[in-house]
C-alpha cells in the first residue's frame, strides 16, 4: 500500500516538474520577445488548475496516509496555489494577466515563483523516489 | 545580467532535455515570430538573438554529451539561485534606510527667509503659528550670501512661505545642459521627465526618494514638424534607435549610437543633405538637427498595405437613451462633420444601434434609402450581410445622410429598457475585424442583456464611506477580452457613456483601455434639462471627428542601457517587454512609464530617451514620429533635488496611486502619495544637517509638492468622506490615466484668476489682440472676495464665479445683465458686448481656450446657486470636513517627519 501511494506521487510529481518547467520557459520566451503576452497568458492559464488539482491530490494523500512530515512540506506550497487562484481579481483573464504582466515586474516575480516551485518538486521528487524504493524494500 | 540570462536559458534548455519535453515547441518558441508588428518597429536587441543560437550550439552539445550531463542533473538542478528579481516594492520604487548625515548640499538655515514678508499682516489663515514675524526680522536680509547656489535648489520654509504659488504658471525646469543641446533637446510639451538631472546610480535616487518616470504626448497637435521622406532611415544596428541630434560623429563615416554605444556607418545616401543641397555634411541633416522629426516609412515598415481611415458608430436606442435625447446632438454633429472626418478616397463608414437586438444598416451604393437589418438572436450575434455594413463614405454620402437625418426619430417611440450592449460590441468588432479602425461607442445604462451583462454594485450609502471604497476594478474580463481581441485586430473602442445612474464605468472603461481608445463620460446627460453637459457632448464631438488620428500604430520607448522601463501607464497594451500596440492613437493621448536604474551610468554623462510611434495616418501613409530627450546625470543629491521636476513626479505619482488603489486599496493609495511627499522632504532635510530638523525645508524645486499631493487627495479619484459617485471616481481615475500632463496638471490643480478688473499690464499680444495676464490666485475661499468674479480654469471646464455683491459695472458690461440678482442660474456663455471690459474677459477666455485642443465649457455660479459646490470643491487649500487644509496638512507631514 505505503509503496502504491508513493509510486503515484512520483508520478504526480514528475508531472508537476514538467509543469513547473514549462512555465519557466514559456515565461523566458514573453521575456525574450518570442512569443506575446497575449498567447504566453493563454497558454500558462490552462495549466493553472491542472497544477493545483495535482499539487492538492499529492498533499491530500499524505495527509490521508498519514506522512505527516511530506504532507507539512506540500502544505504551504498548495496553500499557496490555491490563495493566489482565488485571489484574481474578477476582470483578470486568470492568474497570468496579459495586461499586467509586463507591469510592476510581475514578469519576474513570476519566474521567481515558477523557479522555486521547480526546485521544491525536485526535492519533492528525491524524496518520494527514496520513501518508494524504502517502502518497496519493506515490502 | 546578459551572461546571467544566457545562463538561465542554458539551464531552463537543460532541464527540457532532461526531462525529454517534445522538441516541437522548443523551436516554434524559440524562434523569432515575424508575423506581428514587433518586428516592424525593431525588436530587442540581437544579443538576444545571439544568446539563443548560442544555446542551440548548446542543444547540440547536450544531445552528444547527455549522459554524463544526467548524473549531474540530480545535484546541480535545484541549485540554481532564482535571478536576483527586483520584487519592486508597491509603489514603484524602494526606500532603503538613509544614511544619517549624508552630507553633500549644506544650504544654512540664513536661507530660509519667506520672501513674502508682506503678508504677515493679513495673517488669519495660518492663526497656530507663532512668532513668525520674529523669525523673518532676525532672518532677513542674509539670502544674499546664496547668490551662486542656483534657484530650485533654494531652500524653502513651506510653513511660513505664505504664497507658494507663483503668480504665472509653472512651466518645466529646463535641463542642465549647454546651451547646444537645450536648443536641440525635446518639447516639454511632449516629452517630460521627473528628475530632470538623472541620478548616477539606483542607490542615489533611492536616497532622493522621487519616482523615476516620463511622462510623454507623443502624437500632440504641433505646428511645426519637419517630416523626412527617405529612402532609406538611418538607424542604429544594434539597438534600432534612430539617429537623432545626440548621437556623436566619430568622423565623415561613422556615427555612435547615443544609447547602446555602438558606432554605425552613416550610409551614402545621409551625406547628401537636401535642405542645403550639399554633400558632405551629415550633421546638418534634419534628422540630426531637431529632436521631433517624422518620418515617411517605406513598404519594411509594413505588414499588410496600409489601412484606410473606418469608422464604425454603435449607438445605444434604448429608451433610457432616447429619453436623455443624445442621438440628436451625434447625429447633427456628424452631419456636419461629416466632410472634415479625417481619411481618404477609401474611408469607410458603418453604423450599428442596440436595444434589446441588435440593428445593422445596409447602406451599399444604389440603393434609394438605408436598409434597417435586426439581428434578435443575441446569444450568437452574426452579420447579416458582411459587405455592405461598411460602406465607402463618399460613394453612399446621400445614404448616409438619410439615415443621420433619420436616426434621432427612428426610436422616439421605444419602449424597449433593455441594452445588449455586449453582443453589440462582439458583432461590431466581427465588422471590423478585417479591417481594423475605430469604433465609437454611445451607451447610456449599465448593459443588461447577453454576454457582458453587469448588475449595480453601487451602494449609495457608502459613497461619502471614508473606510473602503469597494468596486474599483471591473467585474467581469468580457470587457476586457474584447479589447484585447480589437487590439489584436487593429481596431480601438472609444466609449462615451452617457449615463444618469450608476452605470459600472470600472467594468466598461475595459473595452476601452486595453485596445488604445478613449473614455467620455457625461454624468446625469439630458438634452435639455442639463444644457452644460449637452454642450460639453457637442464641443467635445466636434474635436474627436475631426481630430488627427493614427491607425494600426506601435510605440516603443528606448533609453540609454543602463535605465530600464518597469511599468507602464495609459491606454494601450503592452504586447511585448517594450512595445505598446495601440490600435489607434489620437492627439489627446498621454502616457506615463517608469523607469529603474539597473547599472550605474558611471561612463556616460548624459543619457538618452526615445520613442518612436509608427502609425498609418488617415491618408494612408506610413509615418513614424521620433522624440528624442537628452537629460544630464548627475552624482550629487543635491543636483538630483535641483532638477526635480514637481508636476512630472505628481503626475506620475497620481498614474501609480490609481494603480494601486485598484490592485489594493484607495487608503493604500492615499497613505502612500502622504508617504510620498513625507520621504522626499525628510530625505531632503536630512542631506542638509545643519537645517534646523523641526522645520519643514523642501528646495524651491518641490515647494509645490505637498500643495499637489493634497490638491490629488482632493481630486474626486482619491477623495474620501465627500460624496463622491463610484462612476465619477472611475472616470477621474481613467482621465489620470490617459491625460497628458498640461491636461492632467489643470484637473488635479486648477488656475484660479480674478477677471473683474483686468488691466493691460503685463498683457501679451496674439494675433493683433491684447490678451490680459492677471495672476494666478490661490485655491482658498480666502481669496474669493465678494466684490470680485473670478475665473477656475479647470482644463475641461471653466467656471465663472461672481460674488455677491460684484461690481454692476462689471455684471453689466461683461455678461450683459443689468444686476447681479437677474444673471440666470444656467448660464453658459459670455455675451459679446462692446465694451473694454468685456473685451479684455473674452479675449482673455478665448486665449485660454486656444491653448488647448479640447474646447472647455463655461459656467457661471452665482454665489447662492447650486452648483457653487462644484467650484468650491476645488479650493484644494481650504480644510473640508473630511480633509486637511494645506496648512494643516504642512504640519501634518512635518508631524511625520520628525517621527
Amino acid at each position: 500500500m505505503e509503496s502504491v501511494v508513493f509510486v503515484f506521487s512520483l508520478i504526480d510529481c514528475c508531472a508537476l516538474i514538467f509543469l513547473s518547467v514549462y512555465f519557466i520557459i514559456t515565461l523566458s520566451d514573453l521575456e525574450c520577445d518570442y512569443i506575446n503576452a497575449r498567447s504566453c497568458c493563454s497558454k500558462l492559464n490552462k495549466w493553472v488548475v491542472p497544477e493545483l488539482i495535482g499539487h492538492t491530490i499529492v498533499t491530500v494523500l499524505m495527509l490521508i496516509s498519514l506522512h505527516w512530515f511530506i504532507f507539512l512540506l506540500n502544505f504551504p506550497v498548495a496553500t499557496w496555489n490555491i490563495y493566489r487562484f482565488i485571489m484574481v481579481p474578477s476582470g483578470n483573464l486568470g492568474v497570468f494577466d496579459p495586461t499586467e504582466i509586463h507591469n510592476r515586474g510581475q514578469l519576474k516575480s513570476h519566474m521567481k515563483e515558477a523557479m522555486i516551485k521547480l526546485g521544491f518538486h525536485l526535492l519533492c521528487f528525491f524524496m518520494y523516489l527514496y520513501s518508494m524504493i524504502l517502502a518497496l524494500i519493506n515490502d | 545580467m546578459e551572461v546571467c540570462h544566457s545562463l538561465k536559458q542554458i539551464f531552463v534548455l537543460f532541464l527540457y532535455l532532461f526531462l525529454a519535453i517534445d522538441s516541437s515547441s522548443t523551436t516554434s518558441s524559440a524562434s523569432p515570430v515575424i508575423n506581428n508588428y514587433d518586428a516592424l518597429e525593431g525588436g530587442g536587441y540581437p544579443g538576444e538573438l545571439f544568446a539563443a543560437s548560442a544555446v542551440f550550439c548548446f542543444l547540440l552539445y547536450i544531445i552528444f554529451v547527455f549522459p554524463i550531463l544526467e548524473t549531474n542533473s540530480a545535484t546541480s538542478s535545484p541549485a540554481p539561485t532564482p535571478q536576483t528579481s527586483r520584487m519592486p516594492k508597491p509603489f514603484g520604487y524602494g526606500y532603503p534606510t538613509l544614511q544619517p548625515g549624508y552630507q553633500n548640499a549644506t544650504p544654512s538655515t540664513s536661507a530660509m527667509q519667506p520672501s513674502n514678508p508682506g503678508h504677515h499682516s493679513g495673517f488669519q489663515q495660518y492663526p497656530q503659528y507663532p512668532g513668525v514675524n520674529q523669525l523673518s526680522s532676525t532672518l532677513g536680509g542674509l539670502s544674499l550670501q546664496h547668490s551662486q547656489q542656483p534657484e530650485s535648489l533654494r531652500p524653502v520654509n513651506l510653513t511660513q512661505e505664505r504664497n507658494i504659488l507663483p503668480v504665472s504658471p509653472v512651466l518645466a525646469p529646463v535641463p542642465n545642459l549647454n546651451s547646444d543641446l537645450r536648443k536641440l533637446n525635446c518639447s516639454p510639451d511632449s516629452f517630460r521627465c521627473t528628475l530632470t538631472n538623472i541620478p548616477q546610480t539606483q542607490a542615489l535616487l533611492n536616497k532622493a526618494k522621487l519616482p523615476l518616470g516620463l511622462l510623454l504626448h507623443p502624437f500632440r497637435d504641433l505646428t511645426q514638424l519637419p517630416v523626412i521622406t527617405s529612402s532609406t532611415i538611418v538607424r542604429c544596428r544594434s539597438c534600432r534607435t534612430y539617429i537623432n541630434p545626440f548621437v556623436s560623429f566619430i568622423d565623415q563615416r561613422r556615427w555612435k549610437c547615443n544609447l547602446c554605444y555602438r558606432v554605425n556607418d552613416v550610409p551614402e545616401e545621409f551625406m547628401y543633405n537636401p535642405l542645403t543641397r550639399s554633400y558632405g555634411e551629415p550633421h546638418k541633416r534634419p534628422e540630426v538637427q531637431n529632436s521631433t522629426v517624422e518620418f515617411i516609412a517605406s513598404s519594411d515598415y509594413m505588414l499588410r498595405p496600409p489601412q484606410p481611415a473606418v469608422y464604425l458608430f454603435v449607438l445605444d436606442v434604448s429608451h433610457n437613451a432616447v429619453e436623455a435625447g443624445y442621438l440628436t446632438i451625434v447625429c447633427q454633429s456628424l452631419l456636419e462633420n461629416l466632410d472634415k472626418l479625417p481619411g481618404d478616397s477609401r474611408t469607410r463608414i458603418g453604423f450599428i444601434t442596440f436595444d434589446s437586438t441588435v440593428h445593422f444598416y445596409n447602406l451599399q451604393e444604389g440603393l434609394s434609402q438605408p436598409q434597417m437589418l435586426i439581428v434578435s438572436d443575441i446569444d450568437d450575434v452574426f452579420l447579416p450581410t458582411p459587405d455592405s455594413l461598411l460602406v465607402n463614405l463618399h460613394e453612399s454620402k446621400e445614404l448616409i445622410k438619410d439615415l443621420l437625418s433619420a436616426l434621432p426619430n427612428m426610436f422616439i417611440n421605444t419602449r424597449e429598457t433593455h441594452s445588449a450592449l455586449g453582443p453589440a460590441l462582439q458583432a461590431a468588432f466581427k465588422l471590423m475585424s478585417p479591417t481594423g479602425g475605430r469604433i465609437s461607442v454611445f451607451q447610456s445604462q449599465l448593459p443588461s442583456l447577453g454576454a457582458g451583462l453587469l448588475h449595480s454594485r453601487e451602494d449609495p450609502n457608502q459613497r461619502s464611506s471614508t473606510k473602503v471604497v469597494q468596486h474599483l476594478g471591473p467585474a467581469t474580463d468580457f470587457y476586457k477580452k474584447l479589447a484585447l481581441d480589437c487590439s489584436g485586430q487593429q481596431t480601438a473602442v472609444d466609449l462615451f457613456l452617457l449615463s444618469s445612474q450608476y452605470a459600472d464605468l470600472a467594468s466598461l472603461a475595459c473595452m476601452s483601455k486595453y485596445s488604445a481608445g478613449c473614455i467620455y463620460y457625461y454624468p446625469s446627460f439630458h438634452h435639455s434639462h442639463n444644457p452644460a453637459q449637452a454642450e460639453k457632448l457637442q464641443k467635445d464631438l466636434k474635436r474627436y471627428l475631426t481630430r488627427k488620428i493614427g491607425f494600426e500604430a506601435v510605440m516603443r520607448i528606448r533609453c540609454t542601457k543602463g535605465l530600464s522601463i518597469h511599468t507602464f501607464h495609459g491606454n494601450f497594451f503592452v504586447r511585448s517587454t517594450d512595445l505598446l500596440s495601440l490600435a489607434n492613437i489620437n492627439p489627446d493621448a498621454g502616457f506615463a512609464v517608469q523607469m529603474s536604474i539597473e547599472e550605474s551610468l558611471t561612463d556616460t554623462s548624459l543619457v538618452c530617451f526615445q520613442t518612436a510611434l509608427l502609425y498609418t495616418s488617415s491618408k494612408g501613409e506610413r509615418r513614424i514620429r521620433v522624440h528624442t530627450l537628452c537629460l544630464p546625470v548627475v552624482t550629487s543629491l543635491s543636483d538630483v533635488y535641483a532638477g526635480a521636476d514637481v508636476q512630472a513626479a505628481v503626475c506620475l505619482l497620481a498614474n501609480m496611486a490609481v494603480d494601486r488603489s485598484v490592485s489594493s486599496s484607495l487608503s493604500d493609495a492615499r497613505d502612500a502619495l502622504v508617504n510620498a511627499v513625507v520621504d522626499s522632504l525628510s530625505a531632503y532635510i536630512s542631506t542638509a544637517s545643519n537645517l534646523q530638523q523641526s522645520t519643514l525645508i523642501a528646495p524651491n524645486s518641490l515647494r509645490l509638492f505637498p500643495l499637489y499631493v493634497l490638491a490629488l487627495l482632493k481630486q474626486k479619484a482619491f477623495r474620501t468622506g465627500t460624496s463622491t459617485r463610484l462612476d465619477d471616481r472611475i472616470y477621474a481615475m481613467c482621465q489620470i490615466k490617459s491625460q497628458p500632463l498640461v491636461h492632467l496638471m489643470k484637473m488635479i490643480h486648477p488656475n484660479l484668476y480674478r477677471i473683474d478688473r483686468l488691466t493691460n499690464e503685463g498683457a501679451i499680444h496674439v494675433n493683433d489682440r491684447v490678451v490680459p495676464q492677471p495672476p494666478l490666485q490661490k485655491l482658498s475661499a480666502e481669496k474669493l472676495t465678494r466684490e470680485g468674479a473670478f475665473l477656475m480654469d479647470c482644463g475641461s471646464i471653466f467656471y465663472i464665479w461672481i460674488g455677491k455683491s460684484c461690481d454692476n459695472s462689471f455684471i453689466k458690461d461683461v455678461l450683459g445683465y443689468p444686476n447681479y440678482a437677474s444673471v440666470p442660474q444656467k448660464l453658459t456663455q459670455l455675451p459679446e458686448l462692446d465694451t473694454l471690459s468685456s473685451e479684455r474677459a473674452r479675449s482673455f477666455i478665448t486665449w485660454l481656450r486656444d491653448s488647448r485642443p479640447l474646447n472647455p465649457v463655461l459656467q457661471v455660479i452665482r454665489d447662492e446657486s447650486p452648483a457653487k459646490t462644484d467650484f468650491f470643491q476645488h479650493l484644494v487649500e481650504d480644510r473640508t470636513e473630511a480633509a486637511f487644509s494645506y496648512y494643516e496638512f504642512l504640519l501634518h507631514i512635518q508631524q511625520q517627519i520628525c517621527k
